[in-house]
């Protein structure tokens, strides 16, 4: 028995089974659509510039700000999510991505109610990315911190 | 050209991410997570304002410039006033986005109905 269902032996079975991305295709449509997405903070960023007088860092704020609520709405309506199994990491990696995680974490849960489904939940996937970034930037910052008090 | 570039880098961003995900097998959450540890310690070497200098909002898109901002807002509050200035600082430059999506998300998930 051990010897007849070992785990290798499991995992080669399955892996017969399992659907096999396309690598290069994948990668195609995540370059397109998180290239495209950057473009249009581009844009906005040069619309903010332009037509509000900002400069460049200030522009950097009503930016993603705007991204941000796009992506809530877009995940409201049930198009990012189409969009994220269409793009892969095109749609996941840029702040909208971030932004449609909590969106669609407070959706699903909704039904548990505001408190307890909605605010408990909102945090589920985006919490890591939060959680990780302090971190690293807690140490990164010490680091450097400690490098520039000694050697400056 | 800055849209060329912001196309260019901020779509080779996703790249990464996409080999991570097929090739290495990490769960998107896995991949959010690595790209903004990426983004502190690229701006621990100073690196990443290279890039956003040259690449514009194809590097201040993708979820690595948070990272980026966590540090550079600890670091500008360090410089005041010591070491607890990093905690200080950290959501300084970050805030913006993060209460943001926490209102947005909020309100669409009162508003909408969820959908399959």
């Amino acid at each position: 028995m051990s010897d007849q269902f070992n785990q290798k032996q499991y995992n080669n079975t399955l892996k017969n089974y399992q659907p096999k991305p396309n690598l290069i295709v994948n990668c195609l449509k995540a370059f397109v659509v998180g290239g495209l997405i950057c473009l249009f903070g581009q844009m906005l960023t040069d619309i903010y510039m332009n037509v509000f007088d900002m400069t460049e860092k200030e522009a950097g704020n009503p930016t993603v700000t705007t991204l941000i609520l796009l992506s809530a709405l877009l995940t409201g309506f049930g198009v990012y999510d189409k969009l994220g199994q269409f793009a892969g990491a095109g749609s996941a990696v840029p702040v909208t991505g971030f932004a449609n995680s909590i969106t669609s974490a407070a959706l699903e849960h909704r039904s548990e109610g505001i408190v307890l489904g909605v605010a408990t939940n909102m945090f589920k996937l985006a919490g890591s990315v939060i959680v990780f970034g302090v971190v690293a930037a807690y140490v990164v910052g010490i680091i450097r911190y400690v490098f520039q008090s000694i050697f400056m | 050209m800055d849209y060329f570039w912001a196309f260019v880098v901020g779509g080779g961003i996703c790249v990464i991410g996409q080999i991570l995900l097929d090739v290495f097998k990490l769960t998107p959450a896995h991949v959010m997570s690595s790209f903004v540890v990426a983004g502190a310690v690229l701006d621990g070497f100073d690196i990443y304002d290279n890039l956003i200098e040259f690449a514009g909002a194809g590097a201040t898109v993708p979820i690595t410039s948070f990272g980026h901002s966590l540090l550079h807002g600890a670091m500008e509050k360090a410089n005041e006033n010591g070491l607890m200035g990093i905690a200080m600082g950290i959501f300084h430059l970050t805030s913006v986005g993060v209460a943001s999506a926490i209102l947005f998300g909020f309100l669409v998930a009162i508003i909408f109905k969820p959908k399959g």
